[in-house]
């Protein structure tokens, strides 16, 4: 029997985590083989389909963040722990530990670029030994922005953890600046073996690449993860579609010899 | 095998056909143009020879068929959900060589790219085709140029001849039917044409470096953004995601999927008022690298056809063929801009 991918499945909300007013983490009931930087497709009949990254992995759970912004992320807010959300995936090919084993690792991330890579952070972060170190650079509007804040103590005990702040809006003493202001000033044994991970807004990924560049990264070492707009993941309907590449079947994560020649 | 057919024959052909299966072909909607009240040739269900147009070329092509304009997936209320069925009947498709090799198109978009695409493989087993022999090349054909012209893989042929029509068969089913209606037995070969007047060339060394070619600007006024080319073309695959709901209650409904264009806004929109290649010449660049680099980069091979229809379908008198002459000088204005 054929596979129907576009017929949806039923899962429980498990669990539903506040971070921000606009930013809640669903916790969905799942089984089955998951990466980080993988997504999935959400949909609430009627209202569409979205496709959210994952944020974390758990014993028969994955977890969903999302920023409410439209038709479907709406609705989604309106759900509660119990309640029932359709979806369809895993898609894409996500973050390839082995990419990472053995080497510094540099994870620049912003605002909701954090959820695809979190799952890295909190592999490597739990697992020291498996790397060089990690560093993590994470950067949000401002102090209530911040996504994931019961993880960044467990992560500072085994990794070197920046995390900044565009405005110090509420005099929290957060560090202030842009993530690609740290990148200069990084310590690092041999930047040539070097691996770096870059998700986020497209100028931010753009400028965290080039000072990484800059600071002696090599192009092969370092990855990003792209966003498009999507509506299949399936690698049928266009919508993703850069150059010769389908960022939902090929990505959304890329090594940035690939990456950079994606141009719209 | 081949047949000569009586046009009683070929309506009694037609009409056995349509007993167990749909039967599509190019028709004559009368008035059915876009822009004045000339006749529109499109695709519609036949039951006789009589009402298939061999002479002219259709405006639309065949890909409704296998990729409809608008599809259930299926039917949901608020937590169960019933796949839409599948069709009852299996079809037979006349078209000609240029949209059957457009055919191989969408098979490797729709079972190539990734998985299978479970609606379309349903359609697509049950699916034969009868190619229309061209005699000669419609004026905005470049079929020749696109290495389409000769018609590969058909289940049969048929093109007027002799006063009714001849065939050439290669599927053991219509074979049977066939042998019972023709009037003769002889060898048939489906015409194709061999020199086209529109003549395109795509340049060898074409690269993605070709973007950054100040030509596409030019489109950025003169393009509207209508999408009328993507809508036509039979090797445009994309389509978007609707949700649908019957009831005010808005329990009941379906999610379907509805043919889209890149050409037109919206189609690369994302929350919060995102979007890439505003500009009408930035789409026109995306269209024609497509069709012209992108899927060969890919898949091995062109995608467009050299059907023409987009030529012939845009408002604002906007030739493809014309784009795809003019990349050669793109790439070398491209080439001197980096020396
Ligand atoms: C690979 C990938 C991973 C993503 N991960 C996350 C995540 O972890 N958390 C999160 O909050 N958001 C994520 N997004 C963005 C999220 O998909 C959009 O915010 C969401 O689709 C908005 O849907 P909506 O119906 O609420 O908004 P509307 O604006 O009403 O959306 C209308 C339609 O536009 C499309 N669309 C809108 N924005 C996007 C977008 N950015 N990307 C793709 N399609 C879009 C959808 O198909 C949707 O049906 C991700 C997007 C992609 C492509
Ligand atoms: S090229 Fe012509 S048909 Fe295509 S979108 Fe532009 S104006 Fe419309
Ligand atoms: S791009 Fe134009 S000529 Fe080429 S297959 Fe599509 S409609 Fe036909
Ligand atoms: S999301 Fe449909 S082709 Fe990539």
């Amino acid at each position: 029997m054929l596979n129907n991918e576009y017929v949806p499945f039923l899962s429980e909300i498990k669990e539903v985590i506040k971070h921000t007013a606009m930013e809640y983490t669903f916790r969905m009931a799942y089984e089955g083989d998951i990466r980080p930087g993988q997504f999935f497709e959400v949909s609430i009949p009627k209202y569409g389909e979205a496709p959210i990254s994952v944020s974390g992995i758990g014993e028969g759970t994955v977890d969903l963040t999302i920023r409410k912004v439209g038709a479907v992320t709406n609705e989604v807010f309106e759900k509660y722990a119990g309640d029932k959300l359709f979806m369809r995936g895993p898609y894409g090919n996500g973050f390839d530990y082995d990419d990472y084993r053995g080497k510094e690792l540099v994870v620049v991330a912003g605002g909701t670029g954090v959820s695809p890579v979190r799952g890295v952070v909190d592999h490597f972060a739990s697992c020291p030994d498996e790397t060089q170190g990690l560093t993590l650079i994470a950067g949000f509007k401002s102090p209530h922005d911040m996504l994931f804040r019961d993880d960044f103590p467990r992560w500072e005990k085994t990794s070197n953890i920046i995390l900044t702040v565009d405005a110090d809006d509420e005099n929290t003493g957060m560090k202030v600046g842009l993530v690609t202001e740290y990148i200069p000033g990084l310590e690092l044994d041999a930047v040539e073996d070097a691996a770096a991970i870059v998700v986020g807004p497209p100028v931010m990924m753009r400028f965290a690449v080039k000072a990484l560049l800059d600071r002696g990264f090599r192009e092969e070492n370092i990855w990003v993860s792209q966003e498009r707009k999507m509506c299949c993941g399936l690698g049928k309907c266009g919508h993703c579609k850069v150059g010769d590449t389908y960022i939902c079947l090929d990505g959304p994560v890329f090594n940035y010899t690939k990456g950079k020649f994606l141009i719209d | 095998m081949g047949y000569i057919l009586s046009p009683e024959a070929a309506d009694r052909l037609i009409a056995s056909l349509a007993d167990d299966c749909l039967v599509f072909a190019p028709k004559r909607f009368v008035g059915g143009a876009v822009f004045s009240d000339l006749d529109c040739i499109r695709y519609g269900e036949v039951k006789t020879a009589g009402e298939i147009v061999f002479d002219q070329k259709s405006d639309y092509s065949f890909k409704e068929i296998l990729t409809p304009v608008c599809q259930a997936l299926f039917y949901f209320t608020e937590d169960q959900i019933k796949e839409a069925d599948a069709p009852e009947k299996g079809a037979v498709v006349f078209l000609r060589s240029c949209d059957l090799h457009a055919v191989k198109r969408l098979d490797d978009i729709y079972l190539n790219n990734g998985e299978e695409d479970y609606y379309y493989r349903r359609l697509r087993d049950r699916v034969k085709f009868v190619v229309m022999g061209c005699s000669e090349a419609f004026d905005s054909c470049f079929c020749v140029d696109m290495g389409t012209n000769v018609p590969e893989g058909y289940n049969m042929s048929m093109e007027p001849a002799e006063g009714g029509f001849a065939i050439d068969c290669r599927d053991a089913e219509l074979d049977e039917l066939l042998g019972s209606l023709a009037d003769r037995e002889c060898d048939v070969e489906p015409s194709h044409v061999e020199e086209t007047k529109t003549r395109v060339k795509i340049p060898e060394g074409l690269t993605q470096d070709v973007m950054r070619s100040k030509i596409w600007d030019e489109y950025d006024g003169r393009c509207i953004a209508c999408g009328r080319c993507n809508f036509v073309c039979p090797t445009c695959t994309c389509y978007t995601m609707q949700d649908l709901f019957y009831t005010e209650n808005g329990r009941v409904g379906e999610r379907r999927r509805v043919q889209a264009s890149c050409m037109v806004d919206g189609f690369t929109d994302v929350a919060g008022g995102g979007s890439y290649r505003k500009k009408n010449g930035e789409r026109m660049r995306f269209k024609t690298l497509h069709k012209a680099l992108d899927y060969k980069q890919r898949f091995g091979y062109q995608m467009c056809v050299g059907c023409g229809r987009c030529d012939d379908v845009c408002p604002e008198y906007i030739s493809f063929s014309r784009i795809l002459n003019r990349l050669g000088d793109m790439m070398e204005e491209v080439n001197t801009d980096a020396e």
